[in-house]
């Protein structure tokens, strides 16, 4: 009977085994799941926005709507085109500009204007916006994704960075007014 | 001859593994089992080994960057012999792999194969087409092209409709607050080691609990599953009547996967690669994306889905209908097998079936797209021109100036939006034209601001014109009456 005595030992070891690489396992986990989340990583969000140009005022005539593009603040060399984000520009009056996102409201799909009839038209699921970015018909639940804009010596400057989607549209105001 | 049976007999001397692979082979299955019914989880499992060999080919050459994954594809297309056969063979052997997973699905369903004892079996394999779609997805994100890049779009839109952290799942998802770089990276990771580990893990534990437990027996009406008594039974039934599934079997499965992979060669030959579209530039706005075939039914059901019901129906939709796919062995775990006895089953299949057709039907139209260059590129057809005033055809100029024509079709042709225009003038008075017009609703935006009246005038006297020969335009029964004298004479014959 001194067999299960010696068993026992080697049970426990056992145990102490598969706990000890329980331990590491745990320890290993963190820097892992740490890793997995850095898109979300509170530093980085913080850092998806800022201030990029779109061109000189001269570009967007008064009452016109005009497409624009700008290289995404935050960028990889390996992005290739895909750093490459249009948008819609409007300028109302002269002195007020409305930013609109290329993405439509409903599922992100390019939305194109049309300056005969005033609309923009989604070639998805037929989202339809009004010239101000209000929504005329279809399936989207809400107006184009707008952003904020400043202008700048001439120039005419949104915050940009980051994706519009329904989840997520921060950026977006109703009627803003020029910061400068 | 001698030598080879040598060489065997050395290798399982030390392998030890030929005892095993002859009782599987030769395990017995029922007679009835033997069927032609019974070929599509084996089609299935042929061609993800199609898949395995094409993807690893090319996986040679392609590269997994957002700068240059277009142009290797343009490279494996056009510039590496037989490159676009193999990418044919990958992405048709993708369409028939979904379509075969369905179809076994369907069968095992109807055939009650997902009763005791075979749950787990059933339930794996809903992860196994999870995963299979999973697969689907992220090789179509993997054609970097237009299509890919929106598709991607799509993919954050929904999920960043799930509440409280809906924003963060889609950074997680495009690695990034864009489609970028990182996104293409991960979904390679996805596709390429994450999802096939899984598949094949999943497929692995499938096959196991078949071989272990036996193929399902050929249902009889009558023949009911109980717990207490089938396990018995079954030995009965395959003791009674089996045959060995080597060579009593095996050979329906073989010539069905020859028949496959000859189809998805034929295929892959005839028809060619799918794309790549245009590249994933997202400043090339002039595109109008589509997802893969297999996910046409749900860019259909995206479209008609009233905006209320969107996020619900994005968000728990697809939560309800794995959990049901889910519980169905343990909800109906007992009891008929027969498709004859089972008339809910039967119609569950034929409405998801129909549903499906229909969705997918809808979605190679998408009727309820603008057709966008409508208005530039499809002329008003002469018979709605001839003999019309200076006015009426003033008003067809402003229709197709406006882009009416990319909502309304003529003749058959534009968009397929809003209702057809060919006799307008049947349904509506002047007043409810001008009033529709101007005012939309329905689904149709104002046109208010964007008309001058005297666009207006001219517009809806041409819709005027638009009734069939022969059929008189909708009039105002009142109208004569409010333009009329007290008298009761008319007041003018043209107001």
């Amino acid at each position: 009977m001194t067999l299960p005595a010696s068993l026992s030992r080697r049970a426990f070891f056992t145990k102490l085994g598969i706990f000890l690489n329980g331990l590491v396992g745990v320890i290993l986990a963190v820097p892992i799941v740490r890793y997995l989340l850095s898109p979300v990583a509170r530093a980085r969000r913080q850092g998806y926005e800022s201030w990029v140009p779109l061109g000189n005022l001269e570009q967007f005539p008064s009452g016109e709507t005009r497409l624009a593009t700008y290289r995404n603040p935050v960028v990889n060399p390996w992005d290739g085109d895909t750093a490459d984000i249009a948008c819609w520009v409007r300028n109302v009056d002269g002195t007020t500009f409305q930013v609109f996102a290329i993405n439509c409201a409903h599922l992100g799909c390019p939305v194109r204007w049309f300056a005969q009839s005033s609309l923009f038209m989604c070639p998805c699921h037929g989202g339809v916006y009004y010239q101000d970015g209000s929504r005329a018909s279809g399936p989207p639940e809400r107006g184009l994704f707008q952003y904020h804009y400043k202008i700048d010596g001439g120039k005419l400057l949104i915050q940009a960075g980051e994706m519009p989607t329904p989840g997520h549209a921060t950026n977006i105001v109703r009627g803003i007014q020029p910061c400068a | 001859m001698r030598l080879i049976a040598s060489i065997g007999e050395w290798l399982d001397e030390r392998l030890q593994i030929g005892a095993s692979i002859r009782e599987t082979a030769e395990h017995e299955v029922p007679r009835k089992s033997a069927s032609w019914f019974y070929v599509f989880g084996s089609a299935a499992f042929a061609v993800f080994i199609l898949q395995i060999v094409t993807g690893i080919m090319l996986a040679l050459i392609y590269v997994p960057s957002a700068g240059e994954a277009w142009s290797s594809l343009q490279t494996l297309n056009h510039n590496v012999s037989l490159g676009w056969y193999i990418r044919a063979l990958h992405g048709w052997g993708s369409d028939f792999m979904v379509a075969i997973v369905l179809i076994h699905m369907m069968q095992v369903f109807l055939f009650g194969a997902y009763k005791y004892p075979r749950e787990l079996t059933w339930i794996v394999g809903v992860f196994l087409l999870l995963v299979t779609l999973g697969m689907a997805f992220s090789g179509q994100v993997l054609r970097f092209d237009q299509d890919a890049y929106w598709g991607l779009g799509i993919g954050a839109s929904i999920s960043s409709r799930i509440p409280l952290i809906g924003p963060f799942v889609v950074n997680l998802l495009l690695g990034g607050p864009i489609i970028a770089g990182a996104t293409l990276s991960r979904f390679f990771a996805l596709h390429v080691f994450v999802i096939p580990g899984l598949l094949i893990t999943f497929v692995a534990v499938h096959l196991l609990m078949v071989l272990k437990l036996g193929i399902n027996e050929w249902p009889m009406p009558g023949r009911v599953v109980r717990k207490a008594t089938y396990l018995k039974e079954y030995r009965e039934l395959t003791r009674n009547e089996g045959v060995p599934f080597v060579p009593g079997a095996i050979w329906k499965d073989l010539f069905f996967s020859a028949f496959i992979l000859f189809s998805i060669a034929l295929c892959a030959y005839y028809f060619g690669p799918f794309g790549p579209s245009g590249p994933p530039d997202p400043t090339i706005i002039q595109t109008a994306p589509r997802p893969d075939y297999f996910f046409l039914w749900l860019y259909a059901v995206l479209s008609y889905l009233p905006a209320s019901m969107e996020t619900p129906a994005l968000l728990i939709g697809p939560v309800v209908a794995i959990l049901a796919l889910l519980l169905l062995p343990f909800l109906a775990g007992e009891g008929e097998k027969s498709w004859r006895r089972r008339p809910i089953a039967v119609l569950t299949v034929l409405l998801a079936a129909v549903a499906l057709a229909t969705f997918t039907h809808l979605a190679e139209h998408t009727p309820w797209s603008p057709v966008m260059d409508a208005w530039s590129g499809i002329p008003i057809p002469t018979e709605f021109l001839q003999n019309r005033t200076a006015l009426e055809r003033q008003g067809a100029l402003v229709f197709q100036v406006k882009q009416c024509h990319n909502c309304h079709s003529l003749a058959n042709q534009g968009g397929k939006r809003g209702p057809a225009l060919d006799s307008v003038a049947v349904r509506l008075t002047q007043d409810q034209l001008i009033r529709q017009v101007i005012q939309g609703g329905g689904n149709m935006p104002a046109y208010g601001k964007n008309l001058k009246p005297a666009e207006t005038t001219a517009l809806v006297a041409f819709l005027q014109t638009l009734h069939p020969p022969g059929q008189s335009p909708a009039r105002d029964a009142s109208r004569s009456i409010a333009l009329s004298d007290e008298a009761g004479k008319p007041a003018s014959k043209n107001p």
